[in-house]
């Protein structure tokens, strides 16, 4: 989130759009409540299913899934036709004036540098033109023909209402309205938020989606500012979290990068890290990168990360593709190239798709090793469950190690909520029997691990054996420990380098902020952006003052927020050119003639003067992206692509199947259904209920008697030219595999017109397993495809194509 | 009776526990004395309050464990409720049906209580020592990352990488948790990592 649960309540206009938070965030969809109770807020929703969400919005229109960019495109084509734009903070705040490089081009679906053979792009012309002075070139009368608002208005000019309804089966009427209802928040004085969640997420285009409405919100200038901004709903309890301290495949803590193996040493990793400015005056935070970097390399490496050996640079692994991420590891693991796995409180059998192949996969390893407070069917993929798991333990020749774990509540220590909020919680209740902590666990391998290299040597030992790992007791390191070396320390007294005499940080004290990282190895600290979490003052995720100044939602004294307690983003942008709030009444910070201050952390240098310095310190433009350059694989702009399951062809560019750029493996290929296939003629779509998280609560008694079996959700007409009852079995079938349910048979879906064609659309929960309380089940992931988003490879979980027929149910 | 008494003190001092001598210095009759015995207890009563996170969704709603027994002081604590922290600013003391149920989450049957071993070709899960899972885990890593590290690529260039092991994370483990897993994991050159975030 940009912004915070808490000041949803700040808004004029809710839009549910790719998630659906009065099921699934039930007590953070309160907040909207409030701003519809005490502001009277409007709730749209746009949704598949006419959802509890959209049962207490004041309007609803259907969308069919997979098809929200041609949506949201077609909303920022009509606001700019009709003038719904908040141009003071466009023209200033976003790079709507900036010129693009001559030879970029847009056509028939395909931005220019397209390489069909590499399902690449060749992405040079996707950027700026440079002007002699050495910044980007700008024209702030916008008509320069090639300048980023006139190539994005030819662009979203094909998505008129007529062609929206034609691709997303929403009937004009109700989109027009919708659009006008949005277009009266491009005035400085009406906010608008997003709240959206895997709906979004879960595409072969997902980042795009997300893209498409961050675009509009910065037209109607409702980025930065109380009761705006996008707000990612986000799942697991610490999934920001994981995501801040970077457990990715390519990450390091704070959204820095594994090197590839083209950046041969520090040097040349730094090269293109350099962020100058691109505009006069910009502050282009990312400068710091080398301060982050070598504090991190200090906190993992200590005393053996040196300037000599580039900070133990050549420690890192380094990539050769962008991402060994988990559907590629399935990958591997199918072509018997993976031995060992881990899953930490992870139940990919069921959260990834095509459960078919993971089995297989999974099959294929040496050792699997589980570490969960719960089973989970990955652990017992061999057991024999009869339909719902049918193996022969004999063949599955994969050792498998289940560790019970520690849960929430019997450990310590932060989570990160979705609003950056770093909340620290203490542990109520002991362990069950042996169940150990997570810390534990890893704790042990490192040390054995390092053990056996003592003893034996072997490949490149170096980085284990180097690992610093200085705690008190080294087998299990306290919270507090961690806590603190991601805030991080001063190593050596630290003077101020234009007076030597001056001593700014005492060795061995907790570092104030990300402001003191240094470059020069005096600093360690493991996560910049945490930095300020536990400070010299303590443990600032453990405030619990829960005052509000000024009734702003803002809470800066409960908890900490990353980054430097700051509750909203980009909040520099809630004030005009001259430092005023656009609302008075929603003030967050003001430029007093001298300084920035107000309800929350200024997002910009205290005293930067707001004529000079841009809101989007992050980015070396200093303002927003409406066009994102070379940063984003399948274009610059969001385009509409189908699904790679489809009950049609893609409408604007027939020939492309799917997202051109999204990796699919080959054997994944000859598993999808082909566009407007006969053989699935149905939309699917999965998702959750408000009764049940993920694979988890199927383990509570409580939630199993709330909702015990699974079930697929079909519109009456469907049930009726099926011949299936209500609460009858049915049979749904994709490419990959089947499964097996009740049917609810609902209004909330409706048929839907498709280019001249009906659409029926089958909702799938998919919480069901063949372990836990609630009765044994299919998942819905033995249905769905193996192809990820194009620049993030989440699984398109939310649109592909089934069949679907009434049935006799299991045999035992 | 002091108003601003807080909701927690009044919680406090309605315990059962002390209801005997409270009755009699209140002036309590023999009558009300047998009414007041034969109510059942206050079931919070003379429980240890700890604040914690619920661990579902981001909402991060505040929640309050209450146990028999304080880990504070050593005691081995058993968590008879969990309840909405009505002093936290995002959720205001309510929860939603899964919070609601987490004190079942935390009891459910299916948790794990001893490491086990499902043996290759085996129908079943065997009891192991944690020692002897752990020091099976550290001989697998060495053995496979010994065999496939590799140092260089084909064109010379260190990139020391161990592409055949992988490690899933999980994202409902703590952020402290999460950072010791990261150091470990990174420090064996594994690239196959990864977390819930990515779907």
């Amino acid at each position: 989130m940009t912004n915070a649960w808490t000041d949803i309540k700040n808004t004029d206009l809710v839009v549910i759009m790719g998630g659906n938070a009065a099921e699934a965030h039930p007590c953070g969809f309160k907040w909207v409540t409030e701003a519809k109770a005490n502001r009277g807020a409007k709730l749209i929703v746009i949704d598949p299913r006419y959802t509890r969400s959209a049962s207490v919005a004041d309007y609803y229109a259907p969308i069919r899934q997979g098809t929200d960019i041609a949506f949201l495109m077609g909303l920022i084509n009509w606001c700019m036709q009709n003038d719904k734009v908040q141009w003071a903070y466009t023209k200033a705040f976003t790079n709507a004036s900036y010129v693009v490089k001559e030879g970029f081009t847009y056509q028939d679906g395909l931005f220019a540098g397209y390489d069909e053979a590499k399902r690449d792009y060749n992405r040079d012309t996707w950027e700026y033109e440079i002007g002699p002075d050495g910044y980007a070139v700008v024209d702030d009368t916008l008509t320069h023909p090639r300048c980023v608002w006139n190539l994005l208005k030819a662009h979203v000019a094909t998505y008129t209402p007529e062609m929206v309804e034609r691709i997303c089966g929403t009937p004009k009427d109700k989109f027009l309205k919708i659009a006008q209802m949005i277009g009266e928040c491009s005035s400085p004085t009406k906010t608008m938020t997003s709240m959206y969640a895997l709906g979004w997420t879960q595409h072969s285009k997902g980042a795009q989606n997300i893209r498409g409405m961050a675009m509009l919100q910065l037209i109607l200038g409702n980025i930065g500012v109380r009761g705006g901004g996008m707000n990612a709903l986000r799942g697991h309890s610490n999934i920001q979290g994981l995501t801040d301290l970077g457990l990715m495949s390519n990450l390091i803590p704070g959204y820095l990068n594994i090197p590839t193996e083209k950046e041969t040493d520090l040097t040349a990793y730094m090269s293109t890290r350099a962020f100058k400015p691109l505009r006069p005056n910009q502050m282009s935070y990312w400068q710091n990168y080398r301060k982050f970097f070598v504090s991190f390399m200090k906190s993992m490496y200590g005393p053996a990360a040196t300037a000599e050996n580039d900070w133990g640079y050549q420690y890192l692994p380094k990539l050769d593709v962008p991402n060994y991420d988990i559907l590629r590891a399935f990958e591997l693991m199918k072509q018997g190239k993976m031995n060992l796995y881990f899953c930490q409180g992870f139940n990919p059998l069921q959260a990834f798709p095509n459960k078919a192949k993971l089995a297989e996969a999974l099959a294929k390893l040496k050792l699997l090793v589980v570490m969960d407070p719960l089973q989970t069917e990955t652990a017992r993929f061999w057991e024999d469950h009869g339909i719902y798991n049918k193996t022969d333990p004999a063949s599955i020749k994969t050792e498998v190690l289940q560790l019970p774990t520690t849960c929430f509540a019997e450990d310590e220590g932060s989570l990160v909520n979705s609003g950056r909020w770093l909340q620290w919680h203490w542990p109520g209740g002991s362990p069950p029997g042996e169940a150990r902590t997570d810390t534990f666990i890893m704790a042990q391998i490192h040390l054995r691990l390092k053990e056996l290299y003592r003893k034996e040597g072997g490949a490149f030992p170096d980085p284990i054996l180097n690992l610093n790992w200085t705690y008190k007791n080294p087998e299990e390191p306290t919270p507090e420990e961690l806590a603190k070396e991601m805030n991080g320390s001063a190593l050596v007294d630290v003077f101020d380098p234009a007076d030597p005499t001056k001593k700014v940080l005492e060795a061995g004290k907790q570092l104030s902020g990300f402001g003191q990282y240094r470059d020069d190895g005096t600093t360690a600290g493991g996560c910049w952006i945490f930095s300020g979490c536990w400070t010299e003052a303590g443990n600032m995720m453990a405030r619990r003052d829960n005052s509000d100044p000024g009734d702003a939602g803002t809470f800066l004294k409960w908890s900490f927020a990353w980054p430097a307690n700051r509750r909203i983003l980009y909040n520099r942008a809630s004030c005009d050119l001259e430092g005023k709030p656009w609302d008075p009444s929603r003030k967050l910070i003001e430029w007093d003639g001298a300084k920035w201050s107000g309800y929350d952390v200024p997002d910009i240098a205290p005293t930067a003067k707001p004529a000079d310095v841009g809101p989007f310190i992050m980015n070396p433009e200093g303002v927003s992206r409406l066009f994102v350059r070379k940063m984003m694989r399948d274009g610059p702009f969001p385009v509409h692509y189908e699904p790679f399951e489809s009950p049609v062809a893609n409408v604007i560019a027939p020939k492309i199947v799917g997202n051109p750029v999204a990796r699919v493996f080959k054997d994944d290929w000859e598993q999808f259904a082909k566009p407007g296939s006969p053989e699935f003629p149905y939309a699917a779509t999965t998702y959750r209920l408000t009764e049940h998280f993920h694979y988890w609560t199927k383990n509570n008694h409580v939630n199993a008697v709330l909702q015990p079996e699974a079930f697929v959700e079909i519109s009456e007409e469907l049930a009726k030219e099926k011949g299936i009852a209500l609460g009858g079995w049915v049979r749904v079938w994709s490419k990959r595999g089947e499964i097996l349910a009740k049917a609810v048979v609902t209004k909330r879906i409706k048929p839907m017109t498709i280019d001249g064609k009906t659409v029926h659309v089958v909702g799938v929960p998919i919480h069901w397993g063949f372990v836990g309380a609630a009765r044994k089940g299919f998942g819905a992931n033995n249905l769905t495809p193996f192809v990820g988003d194009a620049n993030i490879e989440t699984p398109e979980f939310k649109a592909f194509q089934v069949n679907i027929e009434a049935s006799t149910g299991p045999v035992a | 009776m002091n108003m601003e008494l807080s909701r927690r003190t009044f919680l406090k001092t309605s315990g059962a526990g002390i209801a005997g001598t409270t009755l009699g210095a209140f002036g309590f009759s023999e009558a009300e004395a047998a009414v007041a015995s034969a109510v059942k207890p206050f079931h919070l009563a003379n429980t240890a309050e700890t604040r914690n996170t619920c661990t579902y969704c981001s909402v991060a709603c505040g929640i309050i464990i209450y146990s028999k027994g304080d880990l504070r002081k050593g005691e081995k604590a058993d968590i008879v409720h969990i309840e909405g922290d009505s002093d936290h600013p995002t959720n205001r003391g309510t929860l939603c049906p899964k919070g609601a149920a987490l004190r079942d989450i935390v009891k459910s049957e299916t948790r794990l209580t001893q490491p086990m071993i499902r043996k290759p070709g085996s129908d079943r899960f065997e009891p192991i020592s944690w020692d002897a899972a752990l020091d099976k885990i550290a001989r697998a890593m060495k053995d496979d990352r010994d065999a496939n590290f590799i140092a260089t690529n084909k064109d010379g260039v260190t990139v020391n990488r161990w592409l055949t092991t992988g490690f899933l994370a999980a994202s409902a483990t703590t952020n402290e948790t999460a950072f010791a897993t990261y150091k470990v994991v990174r420090s064996t050159g594994i690239l196959a990592f990864d977390n819930q975030a990515r779907v």
